[in-house]
C-alpha cells in the first residue's frame, strides 16, 4: 500500500475516465429528464440495459428469428438505430403514463419508472442470461490496443470514451446555444409563461423525454462490447448515476458531465489507494457534499 | 400522498380491521406454509415501519433495506457469534438500526421528497457495501448457521411439534406473532399519542406546524429513529427465522419492495402495509417457480398502483366504508 | 423428460393445495386431530440448481437432464416404488436455496438435494440437510468446507474441489518454472476456497504469491484488477473464479494485451466453448471428467448431448453418477433413511465411466482419479466439440487432500 507505482495510478486513472465518461453519458439524460418533466426517472438504467440488449438482438437474435441473414445489424447500424428506438419508447411511456400523474408529487414519478425498471428487468432476465451474454460485434477497426506509453489501451475503450465526450459537449450547446434549447431551458423555468410565448409545451416534454432516453440507449449501445450485456447492468449502475446527479445538482446538465468525469477518475483512483472504498466513494461523496452544498455542486437552492 | 390518507386511526373501521389482521396471525400458519407465514409477519413489521415514515411523516425513503438489513446481520452476528439469548440478540439489532437511524437522519433529516429519497438510497448503499465487505459478514454468501436458540434458555425455538394437524416451530412462531403485534401496537400507541398528531400536522402543511412551534425536523427526525428501529427489528426477526442474514435484504430492491407493499396495502393506514406485506410475500412464494417473471409481475403491480390505485387496498375500502356510511364524506379527493 | 417434468410440477402444486385447504378445515374445525399429509413413499429426489444465472451452464438444465437420466436408467422406480423429480432455481442466493431446500423436505419430504452449484448455497444447504437428517450430494460447488469445516455427516462432495483442481494445475504450471502468482479472487466462499486452497499449493512447491484482488460475484469489467495483475509482475495470473467471470477475465485479459500466463483454476467444456479454440487454446487445467477421455466417456457424452445440445460437464455428470451411486445404495439399504443410506454409500466402491474405484470417505469426499487437461489448438480439434487432450491421470489418492489434513469435526471426535 505504501508505494504505488505511478504507471499503476495513472492507468487507473484512465480506466476511471473511461467509467465516468459513460457515467457522464447517462447522468446527462437524467438531468435533461429532471429539470424538465421533474420526474427522477428511475427506468434509465433499464433504458441503458435496452440499448446494449437492442445491439445484442440486432446481432445475434434477429437474423435467427426472421430466418433472414441480412438483417444482422452491425455495431454501426444499431449505433445509429437503437437510441432513437429506445428514445421512441420512451415517448411513449411519457404519453401513456408519465402525463397522468404530472400533477402529483414528483415520489409517484419516480415509484412509476422504478416498477418499469422492474418490469424490463425481468423481461429480458427471462429471455436472456441473467449472468449475460458476450456482445461480440465490436468493429474490426476499433480492435487493439493502442500503446498510451504508460499502458496499452484497447482502442475500443478511447472510442467509447471520445464518443461519449463529445455526445455531452454537442447536448450541452444544443441546449445553451439552440433555439431549441432556449426554449426547453424556458419550459424548464416556466412551463405558463412559456406556453403564453407560443410553445408547445407538452411537445416539449415528449422530445426531453425522448432525448433523455435515447442518450441512455445510446449509452446502452456503446457499452456493449466493453461490458457483458446483461439484464441487470441498468440496475447496477443506476444508484450511482443518481449520486452522480444528486452531487452535480438535479437538473444541472454542466453539473451531470462535469461530476460523471471526475467521479469516475475519483473512483479509479481510490480503486488503487484503497480497493474497499471504490464502491462507496461516490455515495461518501454525495453525503459530504449533501452536508455542505445541500443543492449539488452545480445547483441552486431550490 | 394526502388523497391516500383516511382518517380516524383508531376509529372503528380501523379496530376491525385489527381484529381481522389479528385473527389472520392466529390463523395463517394453518392457511400457508409456516414458515412463510414467519415471513409474512416479519415483513408486516417491516412495511409497517416504513409506513411510519411515509404515511405519516410524509417523506419517502428509498433506503429502508439497510435498517432491515442491519437488524438481520447484527441479530445473526449476536446470536452466532456471541451466543446470546434470542431476545437480546434481537435487542442488539434493534439497537443497531436505531443507530443507524439516528446517522441517516443526521444528514438527511432536512432534504424533502425526492431529494429525500435519493439521499437515503446512496446512504443504504454505502450499508450495503459495508455488509458486503465487512470481515464478519460473510460477504456474498450471507451469515449462514444463526443459532434460534432458546428464549430466556427455556423456550425452545428450533424444535418443532405437530398442533392441530400442522407441524411447525410453534416456539418461534409464537415469539414472531408476538413480536410483530407488539409492533404494531406500538406503532398505533405512537400515532395516537399527541406527538403522533403534531407529526401529522407537520405532515399537512409544514410552514404553518413550524409557525404554530413546532419542531418540524425534531418530529421527523424521531419517527425516522423509530422507524429505523422497528424495521431493524423486522430483519432480525427473519434473520432468526431463516436462520441467515442474506444481502438480498440490504438491497435497494428490498427498499424498493417495502414501499410497494405500503403502497399496494394502502399507504397511511395502520392495517394496510402490514396486508400489502402479507400479499406479496405470498406471492413471492407462489411465483417463485417462474424465475424473472416475480420481478415483471411486481412491476407491474408498481405501475397499476402508482397509475390507479394509490389509495391502496385497506385505503380503497376504507374510502369505500366511509362513503357507505355517508354522514361524513370521504376527506381525500 | 419435459413431461415427467410437468407431471412432477402439477402433483406437487395439488399436493400443496391439499395440504393448505386441508389446514384450513382443520384450523377452523379445531376438532379432530389429522395425521400429517406425509408424502408418498416413494424416493424423490431434488435438483437445486442455477437455473438461469451465471453457472446455469455448466449446471443448471443440463444437471437436471443428468439427474433425470440417471432415474431413467435406474428404472425410473427403487424398491418398488417411483422415483421422483423435482429443481429448482436458487438465483446464486444462499438464502433463497435454503428456503426452497427446507421447503422442499418440510411440505414435500424430498430425500436428496442433488446438483448445488455456488459455494455459498451449497453450505447453506449442507448445513441445513445436517440439521434435518437428509442427504446432499454437492456437484457444482467446489469449496473444500464443505469437507472440512463445514462438513456434515450426510454431506457428499461428489465430483471436485478447490484443492483438486488447484493442485493439478499449479503442480503442472511450477514444472515449467512458472512459480509466482497473482490471483484474482471472486469474492465469495468459493473464490475464498480456491485461492487460498491453491496459494498454500503453490507455497507449498516453493513458488510465491505476490498479491491477491478480489471481484465481486459476477463482474462485468475486469480491466481494473488486470491492470493490478500486469502491475503485479508476477509470472502467472491465477483465476479464482468461474463461469462467465472466468470467460469475461480471459478475454478482457487479451484486450489488455497481458503477457502473463492466464491460468484458469476451475474451468468447464463450456467455458473453453464460449472463449473458443483461438483464445484458450494451450491453457492447462484441472477436471474430473471431459467426453474425450476414452470410449466410455465418449458413449455418456454423446447421450448427453442428444438430450441436451451441450456435452455434459464435470458437474453434470457427477450430478449423474453420484445420483446412480444414491440409488444404488437406497437399494441396498432397503431403506430411504437417510443414515442408513449414507451408510451404504460409504461402503459402495463406484466403477463407471465417471469414476474408477471412487470411494466416500467419512469427511464426506468422494475420492476418484482427475485429469489434467490441455486445451486443443484449432488445428488438432477434429469436431465441433472436440476441445480437451489429456496431459496426465493424477490418481485419486494424490488430487485430493489427505484426510489426515482435513478439519472435519467427524473425524477428530
Amino acid at each position: 500500500m505504501m508505494d504505488i507505482p505511478f504507471q499503476a495510478l495513472v492507468s487507473q486513472a484512465m480506466l476511471g475516465l473511461n467509467n465516468g465518461a459513460f457515467y457522464a453519458l447517462l447522468s446527462l439524460g437524467l438531468a435533461v429528464i429532471y429539470g424538465m418533466l421533474d420526474v427522477v426517472n428511475f427506468a434509465h438504467g433499464a433504458f441503458y440495459m435496452l440499448g446494449a440488449f437492442l445491439a445484442l438482438i440486432g446481432l445475434d437474435y434477429l437474423p435467427v428469428w426472421t430466418g433472414i441473414e441480412g438483417l444482422r445489424l452491425g455495431f454501426w447500424m444499431a449505433l445509429l438505430l437503437v437510441p432513437p428506438l429506445v428514445g421512441l419508447l420512451g415517448i411513449t411511456v411519457e404519453a401513456l403514463m408519465l402525463r397522468r400523474i404530472a400533477r402529483l408529487q414528483p415520489i409517484y414519478g419516480l415509484l412509476l419508472t422504478f416498477g418499469l425498471a422492474l418490469i424490463l428487468e425481468g423481461l429480458f432476465a427471462n429471455h436472456f442470461n441473467s449472468g449475460g451474454e458476450p456482445y461480440g460485434g465490436k468493429p474490426a477497426a476499433l480492435e487493439g490496443a493502442v500503446d498510451l506509453g504508460f499502458m496499452m489501451f484497447p482502442r475500443y475503450r478511447l472510442f467509447s470514451m471520445v464518443l461519449a465526450i463529445v455526445v455531452c459537449l454537442a447536448v450541452w450547446w444544443g441546449i445553451e446555444r439552440t433555439r431549441f434549447g432556449a426554449q426547453l431551458r424556458a419550459g424548464t423555468e416556466n412551463p405558463d409563461v412559456a406556453r403564453a410565448f407560443g410553445i408547445n409545451v407538452p411537445r416539449l416534454r415528449s422530445l426531453t423525454y425522448f432525448l433523455g432516453t435515447a442518450l441512455a440507449g445510446l449509452a446502452g449501445v456503446v457499452a456493449a462490447p466493453i461490458y457483458t450485456v446483461s439484464p441487470h447492468m441498468g440496475s447496477e449502475i443506476v444508484i450511482v448515476i443518481f449520486a452522480v446527479v444528486v452531487i452535480g445538482g438535479m437538473g444541472s446538465i454542466l453539473g451531470a458531465v462535469v461530476t460523471g468525469l471526475a467521479l469516475g477518475l475519483l473512483e479509479g483512483l481510490v480503486k488503487v489507494i484503497y480497493p474497499p472504498l471504490a464502491n462507496t466513494v461516490i455515495f461518501v461523496v454525495m453525503a459530504l457534499v449533501l452536508l455542505w452544498r445541500p443543492a449539488g455542486l452545480f445547483g441552486r437552492e431550490a | 400522498m394526502s388523497a391516500a390518507r383516511a382518517p380516524g386511526l383508531l376509529g372503528s373501521p380501523a379496530l376491525l380491521s385489527w381484529i381481522g389482521v389479528l385473527a389472520l396471525g392466529v390463523l395463517l400458519p394453518f392457511l400457508v406454509y409456516p414458515v412463510l407465514a414467519m415471513e409474512m409477519l416479519c415483513f408486516a413489521l417491516f412495511a409497517s415501519a416504513f409506513n411510519l415514515l411515509l404515511g405519516y411523516g410524509g417523506l419517502l425513503s428509498f433506503g429502508h433495506a439497510a435498517f432491515f438489513g442491519i437488524g438481520a446481520y447484527v441479530c445473526g452476528h449476536a446470536a452466532k457469534v456471541w451466543q446470546l439469548d434470542p431476545l437480546l440478540a434481537l435487542a442488539c439489532g434493534t439497537a443497531a438500526g436505531v443507530m443507524l437511524g439516528v446517522a441517516f437522519g443526521a444528514v438527511a433529516i432536512r432534504r424533502q421528497g425526492i431529494y429525500f429519497a435519493m439521499v437515503t438510497l446512496a446512504l443504504a448503499q454505502i450499508v450495503y457495501f459495508v455488509l458486503l465487505q465487512a470481515p464478519f459478514t460473510g460477504g456474498e454468501d450471507g451469515l449462514q448457521g444463526i443459532p434460534r436458540g432458546a428464549l430466556l434458555g427455556v423456550l425452545d425455538l428450533q424444535s418443532e411439534s405437530v398442533l392441530l394437524g400442522q407441524r411447525a416451530a410453534w416456539g418461534l412462531y409464537g415469539l414472531v406473532l408476538a413480536v410483530t403485534v407488539s409492533g404494531h401496537f406500538l406503532i398505533a400507541r405512537v400515532l395516537a399519542s399527541p406527538t403522533g398528531l403534531a407529526l401529522r400536522s407537520v405532515q399537512e402543511h409544514e410552514p404553518r406546524a413550524r409557525s404554530l412551534g413546532l419542531p418540524a425536523s425534531g418530529l421527523k427526525f424521531g419517527m425516522l429513529v423509530l422507524s429505523a428501529g422497528l424495521a431493524a427489528l423486522a430483519g432480525a426477526l427473519k434473520a432468526l427465522v431463516l436462520g441467515l442474514a442474506a444481502l438480498t435484504d440490504a438491497t435497494w430492491q428490498m427498499s424498493g419492495e417495502v414501499v410497494l407493499m405500503t403502497l399496494i396495502g394502502g399507504v397511511g393506514t395502520l392495517a394496510g402495509p402490514a396486508v400489502g406485506a402479507g400479499l406479496l410475500r405470498y406471492l413471492h412464494h407462489t411465483l417463485a417457480g417462474l424465475g424473472s417473471w416475480v420481478t415483471v409481475v411486481l412491476g407491474g403491480i408498481f405501475v397499476f398502483c402508482v397509475l390507479v390505485f394509490r389509495r391502496g387496498m385497506i385505503g380503497e375500502w376504507l374510502a369505500w366504508w366511509q362513503r357507505s356510511r355517508a354522514a361524513v364524506g370521504s376527506s381525500g379527493r | 423428460m419435459q413431461q415427467t417434468l410437468q407431471r412432477s410440477l402439477d402433483s406437487k402444486t395439488r399436493q400443496r393445495w391439499n395440504g393448505r385447504l386441508g389446514g384450513l378445515a382443520c384450523a377452523l374445525c379445531a376438532l379432530l386431530p389429522v395425521a400429517g399429509w406425509a408424502g408418498p413413499n416413494g424416493i424423490k429426489i431434488g435438483v437445486l440448481t442455477d437455473m438461469s444465472g451465471q453457472y446455469a451452464a455448466i449446471s443448471g438444465p443440463g444437471s437436471v437432464v443428468a439427474a433425470q437420466m440417471a432415474i431413467d436408467d435406474f428404472g425410473g422406480k427403487v424398491l418398488g416404488k417411483p422415483i421422483t423429480l423435482v429443481s429448482a432455481d436458487h438465483q446464486n442466493k444462499a438464502d433463497i436455496g435454503v428456503a426452497k431446500a427446507r421447503e422442499w423436505i418440510d411440505t414435500q419430504n424430498v430425500d436428496m438435494i442433488a446438483d448445488l452449484v455456488n459455494s455459498g448455497v451449497a453450505i447453506a444447504v449442507q448445513k441445513l440437510g445436517a440439521e434435518k437428517h437428509r442427504i446432499t450430494i454437492v456437484n457444482g460447488a467446489g469449496s473444500t468446507a464443505l469437507t472440512n469445516k463445514e462438513c456434515s455427516p450426510f454431506g457428499v462432495h461428489y465430483a471436485y474441489d478447490t484443492y483438486a483442481i488447484a493442485k493439478g494445475t499449479a503442480t503442472a504450471l511450477a514444472k515449467q518454472g512458472l512459480d509466482s502468482w497473482f490471483f484474482l479472487q471472486a469474492d465469495y466462499a468459493f473464490g475464498q476456497a480456491l485461492q487460498s486452497d491453491a496459494a498454500r499449493i503453490v507455497t507449498g512447491l516453493g513458488g510465491k504469491v505476490t498479491g491477491t484482488v478480489k471481484h465481486p460475484f459476477n463482474t462485468t469489467d475486469f480491466a481494473s484488477y488486470l491492470l493490478q495483475a500486469q502491475s503485479s509482475g508476477a509470472k502467472v495470473v491465477g483465476l479464482a473464479n468461474a463461469g462467465a467471470d472466468f470467460t469475461n477475465a480471459v478475454k478482457q485479459a487479451r484486450e489488455f494485451g497481458l503477457k502473463q500466463t492466464i491460468a484458469g483454476l476451475l474451468v468447464f467444456d463450456t467455458d473453453i466453448k464460449a472463449l473458443g479454440l483461438a483464445t484458450a487454446q494451450g491453457m492447462k487445467f484441472t477436471t474430473a471428467y471431459t467426453w474425450e477421455l476414452n470410449a466410455e466417456t465418449e458413449a455418456f457424452g454423446k447421450r448427453f448431448l442428444a438430450k441436451h445440445n451441450a456435452m455434459p460437464t464435470m458437474s453434470q455428470a457427477g450430478v449423474y453418477s453420484s445420483t446412480m451411486m444414491y440409488l444404488n445404495a437406497v437399494k441396498a439399504a432397503n431403506s430411504d433413511d437417510a443414515e442408513a443410506v449414507m451408510k451404504k454409500m460409504r461402503e459402495l466402491t463406484v466403477n463407471d465411466f465417471f469414476a474408477k474405484n471412487g470411494k466416500l470417505r467419512p469427511d464426506g469426499r468422494f475420492v476418484h482419479d482427475m485429469y489434467l487437461v490441455e486445451v486443443k489448438s484449432p488445428a488438432e480439434s477434429r469436431s465441433n466439440w472436440d476441445q480437451l487432450k489429456l496431459v496426465a491421470t493424477i490418481p485419486g489418492d494424490q488430487a485430493f487432500m489427505p484426510l489426515a489434513e482435513s478439519t472435519c469435526p467427524l473425524i477428530h471426535k
